[in-house]
Protein backbone atom coordinates (compact mmCIF):
# COMPACT_ATOMS: atom_id res chain seq x y z
CA UNK A 1 0.00 0.00 0.00
CA UNK A 2 3.06 2.42 1.01
CA UNK A 3 4.32 1.55 -2.38
CA UNK A 4 1.16 2.06 -4.01
CA UNK A 5 0.81 5.89 -2.27
CA UNK A 6 4.31 6.68 -3.53
CA UNK A 7 3.99 5.49 -6.69
CA UNK A 8 0.48 8.11 -6.69
CA UNK A 9 2.45 11.09 -5.32
CA UNK A 10 5.69 10.42 -7.77
CA UNK A 11 2.89 10.36 -10.62
CA UNK A 12 0.90 13.13 -9.73
CA UNK A 13 3.75 15.43 -9.33
CA UNK A 14 4.75 14.49 -13.15
CA UNK A 15 3.49 15.60 -16.72
CA UNK A 16 2.88 12.15 -17.44
CA UNK A 17 -0.24 12.37 -15.24
CA UNK A 18 -2.52 15.05 -16.51
CA UNK A 19 -1.90 13.07 -20.43
CA UNK A 20 -2.30 9.53 -19.57
CA UNK A 21 -5.32 10.62 -17.17
CA UNK A 22 -6.92 12.44 -20.15
CA UNK A 23 -6.58 9.49 -22.63
CA UNK A 24 -7.59 6.89 -20.20
CA UNK A 25 -10.61 8.57 -19.28
CA UNK A 26 -11.23 10.10 -22.89
CA UNK A 27 -11.32 5.87 -24.24
CA UNK A 28 -13.29 5.10 -21.97
CA UNK A 29 -15.72 7.38 -22.67
CA UNK A 30 -15.41 6.69 -25.96
CA UNK A 31 -16.24 3.24 -26.03
CA UNK A 32 -19.36 3.84 -23.82
CA UNK A 33 -19.77 6.43 -26.57
CA UNK A 34 -19.42 3.81 -28.92
CA UNK A 35 -21.40 1.18 -27.07
CA UNK A 36 -24.66 3.31 -26.79
CA UNK A 37 -24.42 3.78 -31.01
CA UNK A 38 -23.20 7.29 -30.69
CA UNK A 39 -26.40 8.99 -28.58
CA UNK A 40 -25.67 12.85 -28.36
CA UNK A 41 -25.93 12.34 -24.32
CA UNK A 42 -23.66 10.77 -23.79
CA UNK A 43 -21.40 13.15 -25.63
CA UNK A 44 -17.27 11.93 -24.98
CA UNK A 45 -16.11 15.17 -24.56
CA UNK A 46 -19.04 16.24 -21.49
CA UNK A 47 -18.22 12.73 -19.66
CA UNK A 48 -14.30 13.04 -20.26
CA UNK A 49 -14.50 16.94 -18.60
CA UNK A 50 -16.86 15.94 -16.04
CA UNK A 51 -14.53 12.58 -14.77
CA UNK A 52 -11.67 14.55 -15.28
CA UNK A 53 -12.38 17.28 -13.03
CA UNK A 54 -14.12 15.08 -10.30
CA UNK A 55 -10.95 13.12 -10.16
CA UNK A 56 -8.92 16.70 -9.83
CA UNK A 57 -11.44 17.53 -6.89
CA UNK A 58 -10.63 14.07 -5.46
CA UNK A 59 -7.24 13.53 -5.72
CA UNK A 60 -6.20 17.58 -4.73
CA UNK A 61 -4.56 18.09 -7.92
CA UNK A 62 -4.49 21.72 -9.09
CA UNK A 63 -5.24 22.57 -12.75
CA UNK A 64 -1.88 23.86 -13.74
CA UNK A 65 -0.23 20.62 -12.66
CA UNK A 66 -3.10 18.77 -14.95
CA UNK A 67 -2.40 21.06 -17.56
CA UNK A 68 1.06 20.19 -17.51
CA UNK A 69 1.08 16.82 -18.87
CA UNK A 70 -2.35 17.66 -21.22
CA UNK A 71 -0.61 20.78 -23.27
CA UNK A 72 0.39 18.16 -25.11
CA UNK A 73 -2.94 17.08 -26.53
CA UNK A 74 -4.30 21.00 -25.93
CA UNK A 75 -1.35 21.76 -28.21
CA UNK A 76 -2.80 19.54 -31.55
CA UNK A 77 -5.75 21.34 -31.62
CA UNK A 78 -3.77 24.25 -33.57
CA UNK A 79 -2.68 21.67 -36.29
CA UNK A 80 -6.10 20.10 -36.08
CA UNK A 81 -7.89 22.87 -37.25
CA UNK A 82 -5.47 23.31 -39.80
CA UNK A 83 -6.15 19.82 -40.86
CA UNK A 84 -9.64 20.43 -41.30
CA UNK A 85 -8.34 22.13 -44.74
CA UNK A 86 -8.24 17.94 -46.15
CA UNK A 87 -12.26 17.88 -46.27
CA UNK A 88 -12.65 21.13 -47.35
CA UNK A 89 -10.07 20.57 -50.67
CA UNK A 90 -12.14 17.60 -51.11
CA UNK A 91 -15.04 19.53 -51.39
CA UNK A 92 -13.61 22.51 -53.34
CA UNK A 93 -16.05 21.83 -56.52
CA UNK A 94 -19.21 21.84 -54.17
CA UNK A 95 -18.28 24.95 -51.89
CA UNK A 96 -17.40 26.99 -55.39
CA UNK A 97 -20.96 26.38 -56.50
CA UNK A 98 -22.63 26.99 -52.90
CA UNK A 99 -20.42 30.21 -51.56
CA UNK A 100 -22.84 32.37 -51.94
CA UNK A 101 -25.56 30.05 -49.68
CA UNK A 102 -23.24 29.66 -47.58
CA UNK A 103 -21.94 32.78 -46.64
CA UNK A 104 -25.71 34.53 -46.15
CA UNK A 105 -26.04 31.40 -43.52
CA UNK A 106 -23.03 31.97 -41.36
CA UNK A 107 -23.55 35.60 -41.19
CA UNK A 108 -27.29 35.38 -40.51
CA UNK A 109 -26.05 32.47 -37.72
CA UNK A 110 -23.55 34.17 -36.28
CA UNK A 111 -25.45 37.06 -35.70
CA UNK A 112 -28.49 35.35 -34.66
CA UNK A 113 -26.56 33.42 -31.92
CA UNK A 114 -24.29 36.46 -30.96
CA UNK A 115 -27.44 39.14 -31.15
CA UNK A 116 -29.82 37.00 -29.37
CA UNK A 117 -27.08 36.31 -26.62
CA UNK A 118 -26.72 40.10 -26.34
CA UNK A 119 -30.33 40.25 -26.32
CA UNK A 120 -31.12 37.70 -23.63
CA UNK A 121 -28.51 38.28 -21.46
CA UNK A 122 -29.47 42.64 -21.23
CA UNK A 123 -32.66 41.21 -20.66
CA UNK A 124 -32.15 38.76 -17.84
CA UNK A 125 -29.82 41.81 -16.10
CA UNK A 126 -26.89 40.15 -16.39
CA UNK A 127 -23.90 43.11 -15.62
CA UNK A 128 -22.51 45.05 -18.23
CA UNK A 129 -19.03 42.79 -18.46
CA UNK A 130 -20.75 39.26 -18.47
CA UNK A 131 -23.00 40.47 -21.23
CA UNK A 132 -20.56 41.72 -23.54
CA UNK A 133 -18.67 38.09 -22.82
CA UNK A 134 -21.81 36.88 -24.15
CA UNK A 135 -21.29 38.08 -28.06
CA UNK A 136 -18.29 36.30 -28.93
CA UNK A 137 -19.39 32.96 -27.55
CA UNK A 138 -20.17 31.05 -31.00
CA UNK A 139 -16.27 31.78 -32.12
CA UNK A 140 -14.14 28.89 -31.45
CA UNK A 141 -12.76 29.67 -27.46
CA UNK A 142 -8.81 30.94 -27.81
CA UNK A 143 -10.17 33.47 -30.69
CA UNK A 144 -13.72 34.50 -28.21
CA UNK A 145 -10.75 35.45 -25.95
CA UNK A 146 -9.42 37.98 -27.92
CA UNK A 147 -12.50 39.36 -29.10
CA UNK A 148 -13.95 39.71 -25.52
CA UNK A 149 -11.01 41.49 -24.28
CA UNK A 150 -11.04 43.74 -27.67
CA UNK A 151 -14.81 44.52 -26.67
CA UNK A 152 -14.59 44.81 -22.98
CA UNK A 153 -15.69 41.42 -21.97
CA UNK A 154 -14.17 39.24 -19.74
CA UNK A 155 -11.45 36.84 -22.05
CA UNK A 156 -11.68 33.85 -19.46
CA UNK A 157 -15.61 33.99 -18.70
CA UNK A 158 -15.77 34.00 -22.94
CA UNK A 159 -13.91 31.26 -22.65
CA UNK A 160 -16.00 29.21 -20.55
CA UNK A 161 -19.47 30.78 -22.58
CA UNK A 162 -17.65 29.35 -25.51
CA UNK A 163 -16.85 25.96 -24.18
CA UNK A 164 -20.13 26.00 -22.86
CA UNK A 165 -21.80 26.85 -26.12
CA UNK A 166 -19.92 24.03 -28.10
CA UNK A 167 -21.07 21.00 -25.70
CA UNK A 168 -25.05 22.70 -25.44
CA UNK A 169 -24.42 22.98 -29.16
CA UNK A 170 -23.03 19.27 -29.35
CA UNK A 171 -25.52 17.70 -26.81
CA UNK A 172 -28.64 19.00 -28.66
CA UNK A 173 -28.38 19.81 -32.17
CA UNK A 174 -29.82 16.28 -33.51
CA UNK A 175 -32.80 16.46 -31.66
CA UNK A 176 -33.49 20.49 -32.17
CA UNK A 177 -32.79 19.70 -36.03
CA UNK A 178 -34.86 17.00 -36.32
CA UNK A 179 -38.05 19.29 -34.91
CA UNK A 180 -37.45 21.86 -37.62
CA UNK A 181 -37.70 18.89 -39.82
CA UNK A 182 -33.88 19.40 -41.57
CA UNK A 183 -33.73 16.06 -43.78
CA UNK A 184 -30.81 13.13 -42.69
CA UNK A 185 -29.81 13.14 -46.82
CA UNK A 186 -26.54 14.41 -48.35
CA UNK A 187 -28.46 18.35 -48.42
CA UNK A 188 -29.47 18.03 -44.40
CA UNK A 189 -26.19 16.71 -43.39
CA UNK A 190 -24.58 19.74 -45.41
CA UNK A 191 -27.08 22.41 -43.62
CA UNK A 192 -27.09 20.51 -40.19
CA UNK A 193 -22.88 20.00 -40.01
CA UNK A 194 -22.85 23.90 -40.88
CA UNK A 195 -25.61 25.08 -38.71
CA UNK A 196 -23.30 22.79 -35.97
CA UNK A 197 -20.16 24.48 -36.95
CA UNK A 198 -21.48 27.79 -36.99
CA UNK A 199 -23.41 27.94 -33.14
CA UNK A 200 -21.08 25.41 -31.92
CA UNK A 201 -17.38 25.64 -33.11
CA UNK A 202 -14.61 22.92 -33.01
CA UNK A 203 -16.79 20.66 -30.10
CA UNK A 204 -19.86 20.72 -32.52
CA UNK A 205 -17.54 20.29 -35.52
CA UNK A 206 -16.48 16.84 -33.50
CA UNK A 207 -19.72 15.77 -33.11
CA UNK A 208 -20.37 16.36 -36.80
CA UNK A 209 -17.25 14.72 -37.77
CA UNK A 210 -18.35 11.38 -36.01
CA UNK A 211 -21.65 11.46 -37.16
CA UNK A 212 -20.89 12.30 -40.72
CA UNK A 213 -18.35 13.05 -43.35
CA UNK A 214 -19.83 15.52 -45.21
CA UNK A 215 -21.23 16.71 -42.33
CA UNK A 216 -18.25 17.29 -40.22
CA UNK A 217 -16.15 18.92 -43.69
CA UNK A 218 -19.32 21.65 -43.61
CA UNK A 219 -18.71 22.33 -39.51
CA UNK A 220 -15.32 22.94 -40.21
CA UNK A 221 -15.58 25.09 -43.09
CA UNK A 222 -18.26 26.66 -40.82
CA UNK A 223 -16.08 26.92 -38.02
CA UNK A 224 -13.33 28.72 -40.06
CA UNK A 225 -15.81 31.19 -41.40
CA UNK A 226 -16.87 32.08 -37.67
CA UNK A 227 -13.50 33.17 -36.52
CA UNK A 228 -13.10 35.15 -39.52
CA UNK A 229 -16.60 37.27 -39.72
CA UNK A 230 -16.67 37.08 -35.46
CA UNK A 231 -13.21 38.87 -35.16
CA UNK A 232 -13.79 41.14 -37.69
CA UNK A 233 -17.10 42.73 -37.52
CA UNK A 234 -17.87 41.74 -33.95
CA UNK A 235 -15.29 44.18 -32.75
CA UNK A 236 -16.17 46.57 -35.91
CA UNK A 237 -19.69 46.73 -34.87
CA UNK A 238 -18.97 47.19 -31.04
CA UNK A 239 -16.68 50.24 -32.13
CA UNK A 240 -19.46 51.68 -34.56
CA UNK A 241 -21.89 51.74 -31.79
CA UNK B 1 5.31 11.54 -43.63
CA UNK B 2 2.90 12.36 -41.48
CA UNK B 3 6.05 15.18 -39.98
CA UNK B 4 6.27 16.83 -43.03
CA UNK B 5 2.48 17.16 -42.87
CA UNK B 6 2.80 18.92 -39.88
CA UNK B 7 5.73 20.25 -40.00
CA UNK B 8 3.81 22.27 -42.97
CA UNK B 9 0.70 22.69 -41.09
CA UNK B 10 2.57 24.50 -38.49
CA UNK B 11 4.80 26.50 -40.50
CA UNK B 12 1.78 28.12 -42.32
CA UNK B 13 -0.42 28.61 -39.12
CA UNK B 14 1.28 31.86 -38.38
CA UNK B 15 -0.36 35.16 -38.79
CA UNK B 16 -3.45 35.49 -36.93
CA UNK B 17 -5.92 34.18 -36.32
CA UNK B 18 -3.35 31.34 -36.39
CA UNK B 19 -4.59 28.03 -37.00
CA UNK B 20 -7.88 29.28 -39.15
CA UNK B 21 -5.09 31.21 -41.70
CA UNK B 22 -3.04 27.70 -42.30
CA UNK B 23 -6.03 25.97 -42.75
CA UNK B 24 -6.92 28.67 -45.28
CA UNK B 25 -3.69 28.24 -47.31
CA UNK B 26 -3.64 24.54 -46.90
CA UNK B 27 -6.38 24.51 -49.24
CA UNK B 28 -4.73 26.66 -51.76
CA UNK B 29 -1.59 24.54 -50.92
CA UNK B 30 -3.08 21.29 -51.89
CA UNK B 31 -3.30 22.36 -55.27
CA UNK B 32 0.24 21.13 -55.45
CA UNK B 33 -0.08 16.84 -55.85
CA UNK B 34 2.99 16.58 -53.60
CA UNK B 35 1.85 17.90 -50.71
CA UNK B 36 -1.46 16.33 -50.59
CA UNK B 37 -0.52 12.15 -49.85
CA UNK B 38 1.10 13.49 -46.05
CA UNK B 39 -1.69 15.68 -45.32
CA UNK B 40 -4.36 13.37 -46.00
CA UNK B 41 -3.01 11.22 -43.63
CA UNK B 42 -2.03 13.63 -40.91
CA UNK B 43 -5.33 15.69 -41.34
CA UNK B 44 -7.20 11.54 -41.09
CA UNK B 45 -5.28 10.97 -38.18
CA UNK B 46 -5.76 14.38 -35.94
CA UNK B 47 -9.42 15.01 -37.10
CA UNK B 48 -10.88 10.91 -36.01
CA UNK B 49 -9.37 12.43 -32.77
CA UNK B 50 -10.79 15.82 -32.60
CA UNK B 51 -13.02 15.69 -29.45
CA UNK B 52 -10.52 14.52 -27.72
CA UNK B 53 -8.25 17.43 -28.04
CA UNK B 54 -11.44 20.10 -26.34
CA UNK B 55 -10.70 17.85 -23.41
CA UNK B 56 -8.22 19.71 -21.43
CA UNK B 57 -10.14 22.75 -22.18
CA UNK B 58 -13.19 21.73 -21.19
CA UNK B 59 -11.48 21.18 -18.12
CA UNK B 60 -10.17 24.41 -17.31
CA UNK B 61 -13.50 24.91 -17.58
CA UNK B 62 -14.98 22.82 -14.87
CA UNK B 63 -12.35 24.40 -12.82
CA UNK B 64 -13.54 28.15 -13.54
CA UNK B 65 -17.41 27.69 -12.51
CA UNK B 66 -16.48 29.93 -9.91
CA UNK B 67 -16.62 32.56 -12.54
CA UNK B 68 -20.07 31.68 -13.15
CA UNK B 69 -21.01 32.48 -9.58
CA UNK B 70 -24.39 34.15 -8.38
CA UNK B 71 -25.81 34.59 -12.11
CA UNK B 72 -25.19 30.83 -12.98
CA UNK B 73 -28.30 29.51 -13.94
CA UNK B 74 -29.26 33.05 -15.56
CA UNK B 75 -25.86 32.44 -18.06
CA UNK B 76 -26.87 29.12 -18.26
CA UNK B 77 -29.94 29.81 -20.15
CA UNK B 78 -28.89 32.52 -21.85
CA UNK B 79 -26.11 30.46 -23.43
CA UNK B 80 -28.51 27.29 -23.99
CA UNK B 81 -31.00 29.66 -25.83
CA UNK B 82 -28.98 31.40 -27.85
CA UNK B 83 -26.43 28.56 -28.92
CA UNK B 84 -29.95 26.74 -30.52
CA UNK B 85 -31.30 30.32 -31.92
CA UNK B 86 -28.01 29.80 -33.59
CA UNK B 87 -28.54 26.41 -34.55
CA UNK B 88 -32.26 26.85 -35.65
CA UNK B 89 -31.62 30.17 -37.81
CA UNK B 90 -28.13 28.48 -39.67
CA UNK B 91 -29.63 25.29 -40.72
CA UNK B 92 -32.88 26.89 -41.95
CA UNK B 93 -31.34 29.60 -43.98
CA UNK B 94 -29.22 26.95 -45.70
CA UNK B 95 -31.71 24.59 -45.95
CA UNK B 96 -34.44 27.59 -47.89
CA UNK B 97 -31.49 28.93 -50.05
CA UNK B 98 -30.81 25.34 -51.34
CA UNK B 99 -34.86 24.39 -51.35
CA UNK B 100 -35.60 27.31 -53.40
CA UNK B 101 -33.01 26.83 -56.13
CA UNK B 102 -33.73 23.34 -56.76
CA UNK B 103 -37.48 23.96 -57.16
Amino acid sequence: MPKFVELWIYLSATPLFGLTATLVVYVLAQAVYARLDQAAWANPVLWSVVVLAGLLTLTGVDYPTYFSGAQFIHFLLGPAVVALAWPLWERRLELLQRWRALLVAALAGGAAASGSALALGWAVGLPHEVVLSLAPKSVTAPVAMGIADKIGGIPALAAVFAVITGMVGALSSQALLDRLKIPGDAQGWMARGFALGTAAHGIGAARALQVNADAGAYAGLALGLQVLLGSLLIPLLFWLF
Amino acid sequence: MQSVGELLSRGLGLPFPGPVMGMLLLVVALRWPVVRSPVAACAGFLLSHLSLLFVPVGVGVMTHLGLLGEFGLRMLAVIVLSTWIGLAVTALVLHRLRGRRDA
